[in-house]
């Protein structure tokens, strides 16, 4: 399915479900018309979504590759294409390309690794892809912590399906935190970077980062004082993308591209790169 | 070697378009310019066409593919025809050096389909340049104007073109353009290549050099305080990046016409600050890093990627075009200068 000759021209996706998770995210289900998986995928990869007449875009694929039956995008709502695609309905087309990108290296440094997740508000999507993947092989994989925060209780993605199957996992901590009190949140209260500090974490564990540049930011630094080495550490990147392949030049930091380079960069290859993302 | 008389150029030109469509540098109101032969066209004298033979593989527009919507449903209409072969001639050393650039983008993996149908389809008559200008500077970056690279290489001599097939498509058309060419030419080509030198080395950009610059070179000039005060006065306008041979950034946008959506890829510039804009944010939020952009892809990234290989053919366009007159030249001269180590 995947269009290797053809890299610029889509094939159709069907929008098969939409899930509200938060009042400016959304959850789109998709498989082509005969009602298969568009294309196999690594965690942390990305597809090019396009509404013809609108635009298209990069989105992470936010659905496990052990899911062979559809792939998910969880998106927000912030511009041209997302607006489009939030007031879609269930059997609408889109067109789909892809996979792009790297993708997280699950099998060849993450395996036998105990794994921190720590994600930010719509940062959390990129990151399920490769949660779900671990707990799909879980022999794999050690303990795994997931740290995740956003401003309201109401803009936690995924909530219901962290509550029922994340945090009824066996081996699976997650730590929930939001910005300010919120009636009926009994949980964590505060920042991602300072609730990580917070845990204090042993530092023998591979952190898997994504979320807002300031929490990153935060997040990395807090990392570094607790004993984290940037080789420990990985994230995954935004930037604007036209052809995913490479040769458009929008995504160039350096001599990387980050739709064939990236997304996802370890955060000591990261700091090689000119300061300019 | 084969050689026609200055007299038959038009027939031989005529014999190559009765197989496949070509283009010519013709004399037009704003400059010599690539036109599709015709009986009565005459060549033109200039060293250089306004664009150059970038636009032939890598069009400023081109339609990618169609789509029809109805209601909930797409269709996707792939309206590619058949490309037929065609032939430029009297492309220059710089423009054909381009090519190999735009190659090494457009055919890695994985390969752009429409650039690479192009390419396969077009074949290059290259010519020396017989009066190299005081804009040229294609020397720094290891290329001879006396001797450049095409499918055939032509040599413009007092009383006869002297053709070379240098690839295999190159000497197959020259083989049937036997019945208007003779052998020969060898001399006159030699005497064309000793002028022409003789030119470069009296040039005033000869010494541009641009060693400190290529591979792995980032760190030692991303940070370059020189970057301010060159970049202070540029308008972002974006003519450097379109009359640029190796510039390939592009755009893809949709088009909503009465029958339908259009796909089209367009060129695009990294002077633009709409470029690399999103709703997450602005990476290159002045002019500076914008500009930095442009020129650190051409001394710097594009050579760490392709075997040390600049992203610059010194062809001059950007010199005789920018509105504020800042250039390559004068980046190079001013950061090779600074102290950065």
């Amino acid at each position: 399915m995947n269009n290797v000759k053809e890299p610029l021209i889509p094939s159709i996706g069907v929008i098969t479900d939409v899930r509200i998770d938060t009042p400016d995210v959304k959850t789109f289900r998709v498989v082509t018309p005969e009602g298969k998986k568009a294309f196999l995928h690594k965690p942390g990869q990305c597809a090019m979504l396009s509404i013809p007449g609108v635009g298209e875009a990069m989105f992470s694929i936010t659905s496990s590759p052990t899911n062979t039956e559809f792939m998910e995008f969880s998106i927000k709502k912030c511009g041209c294409v997302t607006e489009w695609l939030h007031q879609a309905e269930v059997g609408q087309q889109v067109t789909i390309r892809g996979p792009y990108g790297n993708g997280f290296p699950v099998e060849e440094k993450f395996k036998g690794k105990d794994l921190l997740f720590i994600a930010g508000g719509i940062g959390l999507a990129p990151l399920r892809s490769v949660i779900n993947y671990v707990r799909a092989n879980r022999a794999d994989y050690g303990k795994v912590d997931i740290v995740y925060g956003s401003r309201s209780k109401d803009d936690l993605v995924d909530y219901n399906e962290i509550i029922s199957e994340w945090m009824t996992d066996d081996g699976i901590n997650v730590h929930l935190t939001i910005d300010r009190e919120q009636e009926g949140w009994t949980g964590h209260v505060g920042f991602v970077p300072a609730y990580v500090k917070e845990l204090n974490f042993t530092t023998d564990k591979t952190a898997i980062l994504c979320g807002p540049p300031i929490m990153i930011k935060f997040t990395l630094q807090g990392l570094l004082e607790m004993g984290f080495e940037k080789t420990q550490i990985y994230t995954t990147m935004e930037l604007r993308m036209k052809c995913g392949i490479g040769k458009c030049g929008r995504c160039n930091i350096g001599d990387k591209y980050v739709c064939k380079d990236g997304p996802v960069f370890r955060m000591d290859e990261l700091e090689e790169l000119p300061d300019e993302y | 070697m084969r050689k026609c008389k200055v007299e038959n150029i038009y027939t031989l030109l005529g014999e190559i378009s009765k197989n496949a469509k070509l283009y010519i540098p013709v004399d037009q109101v704003n400059g010599a310019k690539f036109t599709e032969y015709a009986e009565g066209l005459t060549l033109s004298n200039a060293l250089k066409t306004e664009r150059s033979i970038k636009d032939f593989f890598f069009p400023q527009t081109e339609n990618l593919v169609d789509f029809k919507v109805s209601g909930k449903i797409i269709e996707i209409i792939d309206n590619r025809s058949e490309m037929e072969d065609f032939v430029i001639f009297g492309a220059r050393a710089c423009d054909v050096r381009s090519m190999e650039i735009l190659d090494r983008v457009f055919l890695s993996e994985p390969v752009d389909t429409y650039y690479a149908n192009r390419r396969a389809h077009g074949i290059i008559i290259s010519m020396a340049c017989n009066r190299p200008a005081e804009t040229c500077f294609c020397s720094t970056f290891g290329i001879d104007a006396s001797k450049p690279a095409g499918d055939i290489v032509c040599y413009k001599g007092e009383n006869e073109y002297v053709f070379e097939g240098v690839t295999e498509k190159g000497k197959n058309l020259l083989e049937k353009l036997n019945a208007v060419t003779e052998n020969g030419g060898e001399d006159t080509a030699k005497i064309v290549q000793t002028e022409i030198k003789t030119i470069l080395d009296k040039l005033p950009l000869k010494d541009v050099k641009a060693d400190k610059f290529g591979k792995d070179k980032t760190d030692k000039f991303f940070n370059a305080p020189e970057w301010k005060t060159l970049s202070e006065a540029c308008l972002g306008c974006g003519t450097c990046t379109f009359v640029c041979p190796t510039c390939q950034c592009y755009d893809i946008k949709d088009f909503n016409t009465n029958s339908g959506v259009k796909r089209f890829r367009c060129w695009d510039s990294c002077m633009y600050s709409d470029f690399t804009r999103m709703s997450a944010g602005q990476p290159r939020p002045t002019q500076l890093e914008r500009f930095r952009q442009r020129f650190m892809h051409k001394l710097v990234y594009y050579p760490t990627n392709n075997d040390g290989i600049f992203g610059c053919v010194g062809c001059g366009r950007c010199l005789s075009r920018c509105p504020i007159s800042m250039n390559i030249v004068k980046v190079m001269k001013k950061l090779g200068e600074g102290d950065n180590e």
